[in-house]
């Protein structure tokens, strides 16, 4: 079976998220361009399993799901507690810790 | 004379320790408990200390003579006895056991180190009655008593290194006992420092021993002494030389000595006149074996000698201080013992003789000096002295005995052992034995000028100081090593010093000087009375003025300035390590911390510019992970492309 179509589609998604994460401030924009990525490289993985006819990575496919689930949790309990504490969802407002 | 082995040198062949001999180790053991005691019990033990740091040294004479009694009674044979206490240390091939060796040398150091240890012990209760650092006085003492005895005891040159460092470091604390006096806190440094320019001799000389022999054991090395080169002794000899000058104030590494007096009197006493100033005629002595083969290392012996004596004696010319004319002396007749030595098989004896009569007149000169100073608040200086005969009879009397004693007045000890000593000098050659005879003139001179100027003549005491006699604790001391002076020759009745001595150290009777013994006796008695004659004129018929006049010959101004030892010494190695370590401060600052603090700023400066990258801004971050795995991924194509 011919994966380009699928392989292309996740190339085309996987650069939106990373443009969007270099260029957008708000934290949530940029989590979501992440997922996005993330993603991508989900759909990657599994077009490519489906053209080797094993299973690998639709497992590794569900891993990066599972992973993603467990970051979501993290990465938004930190945006909702910088947040409260600063009133700002902006990436670079957040720049304390530097040399 | 011990026949069987006229002219050869002697083997140490100890047989082991029994008996009696088996209490041996008890004789060092003993003081060196005292100290620890002393030391380590602080005030607790401030009532009895002084007693108890009395009573060791005398034990330790009570069984020093009994083993000596013992040795007197065996076969002359079997004169030598060791014992073995444990292995000290074994790496590799070196093998060094804590032996001691007792032979008749030993034994007779034995008794003059407690003896007169003894005595002094006595008298220094009386002496720092008023001290309230007593208990530590005698806690020092009795430390320098058992590294004495250790030195003359120890079978093996490491064994002697031992005590060797110890009286070193005794006399380092006692010279520095009122160190709240800076010039006695320097005198004790400066003691200490130049005995280091003789240890690193005698160290060498002992890395030497092992190297060339194997062994650092007497009784190895007197076996062996023939097998090693003429240079390799030669070396040997000039080290061992080197050590003894230190430790016995000989030139050149005298200047020490006359600082040394900064001590406690009875300190001058025991160590810096009748027995640690002597270890390094014991080490000549003792190492015999060598010497005896290396005869360029015996005329440096003499040479050295001669220099002191006459250098000393200068010394003890000039000085107005009593206790440094006493240490000017000191320094000469240590060269007379020197002399001896030098002199090989046919002067060993003579100098251990004279070595024993000076431990008993110059010990009793110095308390004596040590008891008018008693009494005349601690004044040194001679010109405000005169006329105390009459206030410190005592003290006058036993004094006169050493003086008797140390001009050579024909009957008392020193008159039999410096006699002996410039015989057998002139039996080797006239020039070494017309300079010892001079040297007893110039003895005459110096000794009695101090016996004048202190006892005799105007009363030129300073005001509010009334001589008193001193306590009987000091006198007893001084009465008991008056007796000795006078008595001392009593050991070369019958030659027995000679007999006594030559299992270790061989016997030779010298070459048949160029005029009889008579003659020699008579004039060497004819030059000492010149010496004097020549003092009483000079400080006798006159007044001596109180203050010291000043416009004096060079000769007097360089003789009270030490013959400008001091001065030599600067010029020489002070000034000029002063200025090395000054450029090694300037390069080790500016040249190595320079590079190393160089280094560190150049890496700092570094780490600062790349630290500009870490600006906080995650979304930088973002792109150069990005970056990064780009260059990756397109470094992956070009290695599978190619």
């Amino acid at each position: 079976m011919n994966v380009t179509a699928y392989v292309v589609l996740s190339g085309i998604l996987f650069t939106i998220g990373c443009v969007g994460v270099l260029t957008r401030r708000n934290a949530i924009v940029v989590f979501m361009c992440v997922e996005l990525m993330l993603n991508a490289s989900n759909l990657a993985l599994v077009a490519f399993a489906r053209q080797h006819g094993n299973l690998d990575g639709q497992i590794a496919a569900f891993f990066v799901m599972v992973v993603a689930a467990a970051e979501v949790v993290v990465g938004l309990a930190i945006i909702m507690t910088i947040f409260r504490t600063r009133r700002s969802a902006s990436v670079d407002d957040a720049s304390l810790l530097k040399y | 004379m011990y026949a069987f082995n006229e002219g050869a040198i002697p083997v140490v062949d100890p047989t082991s320790a029994d008996g009696i001999y088996s209490l041996l180790w008890l004789i060092i053991a003993l003081p060196l408990a005292g100290a620890a005691i002393l030391l380590v019990g602080g005030r607790f033990t401030d009532k009895w200390g002084h007693l108890l740091g009395t009573l060791l040294p005398i034990g330790s004479f009570g069984l020093s003579l009994a083993l000596f009694l013992d040795l007197v009674g065996r076969d002359e044979a079997d004169r030598q006895v060791s014992q073995h206490l444990y292995t000290w240390i074994q790496v590799g091939g070196l093998d060094v056991g804590a032996d001691l060796l007792y032979d008749p040398l030993s034994a007779l150091f034995l008794l003059l180190i407690t003896g007169v240890g003894s005595l002094i012990h006595v008298y220094s209760i009386g002496y720092m009655a008023h001290d309230p650092r007593r208990r530590r006085f005698f806690g020092y003492l009795n430390l320098f008593v058992a590294a004495m005895l250790t030195l003359v005891l120890a079978e093996n040159y490491l064994g002697l290194f031992l005590g060797w460092e110890g009286v070193g470091l005794a006399s380092y604390l006692l010279i520095g006992f009122w160190q709240h006096k800076p010039s006695a806190a320097a005198a004790a440094k400066k003691a200490f420092v130049i005995n280091r320019v003789g240890d690193m001799g005698m160290s060498t000389a002992i890395m030497m021993l092992f190297v060339t022999f194997g062994s650092t054991s007497f009784t190895v090395i007197s076996e062996k002494a023939g097998d090693a080169s003429d240079t390799q002794l030669t070396i040997l000899g000039l080290l061992l030389l080197l050590g003894a000058c230190a430790k016995s104030a000989q030139f050149p590494l005298q200047a020490w000595l006359l600082d040394a007096m900064e001590g406690p009197t009875p300190v001058s006493a025991l160590i810096h006149a009748a027995t640690m100033v002597t270890a390094g005629v014991y080490l000549i002595v003792r190492s015999n074996f060598i010497f005896e083969l290396a005869p360029h290392a015996q005329t440096a012996v003499v040479v050295v000698a001669l220099i002191s004596i006459f250098w000393g004696a200068a010394i003890g010319c000039a000085k107005d201080d009593i206790k440094k004319g006493l240490a000017g002396s000191t320094m000469s007749q240590i060269g007379y013992m020197m002399l001896g030595a030098g002199l090989g098989a046919a002067g060993y004896a003579f100098a251990i003789f004279h070595l024993m009569t000076h431990g008993f007149f110059k010990a009793n000169m110095f308390l004596g000096a040590g008891s008018v100073m008693h009494g005349m608040d601690d004044d040194v200086d001679m010109r405000h002295y005169g006329a105390l005969r009459k206030m410190m009879p005592v003290t006058f009397l036993t004094f006169a005995m050493g003086y008797l004693a140390i001009i050579g007045f024909p009957g008392f000890s020193g008159f039999w052992s410096k006699d002996k000593i410039i015989e057998t000098a002139l039996a080797d050659s006239w020039l070494v034995g017309i300079c010892a005879l001079l040297g007893a003139g110039v003895t005459g001179f110096y000794m009695t000028r101090m016996m004048l100027m202190t006892f005799f003549g105007e009363k030129r005491w300073e005001k509010d100081v009334h001589p008193h006699e001193s306590p009987s604790v000091m006198t007893g001391p001084l009465v008991a090593l008056a007796a000795l002076s006078v008595l001392g020759g009593i050991m070369l009745a019958g030659d027995w010093i000679q007999d006594f001595l030559a299992p270790v150290v061989g016997s030779e009777a010298h070459d048949d000087p160029p005029l009889p013994a008579l003659a020699v006796t008579t004039i060497a008695v004819l030059v000492v009375a010149a010496g004097v004659a020549l003092a009483w004129m000079l400080f006798g018929r006159q007044a001596v003025p109180r203050t010291a006049p000043q416009d004096v010959s060079f000769a007097t101004r360089a003789a009270r300035a030490e013959l400008y030892g001091n001065q030599i010494n600067d010029g020489l190695v002070v000034t000029p390590t002063r200025h090395l370590v000054g450029g090694l401060l300037v390069l080790d600052k500016r040249g190595v911390d320079g590079t190393l603090t160089g280094g560190a700023t150049g890496v700092g400066a570094l780490g600062g510019l790349a630290r500009r990258a870490q600006n906080g801004f995650v979304r930088t971050y973002a792109l150069s992970l990005l970056g990064g795995a780009l260059l990756v991924v397109l470094a992956l194509l070009a290695v599978n492309l190619a």
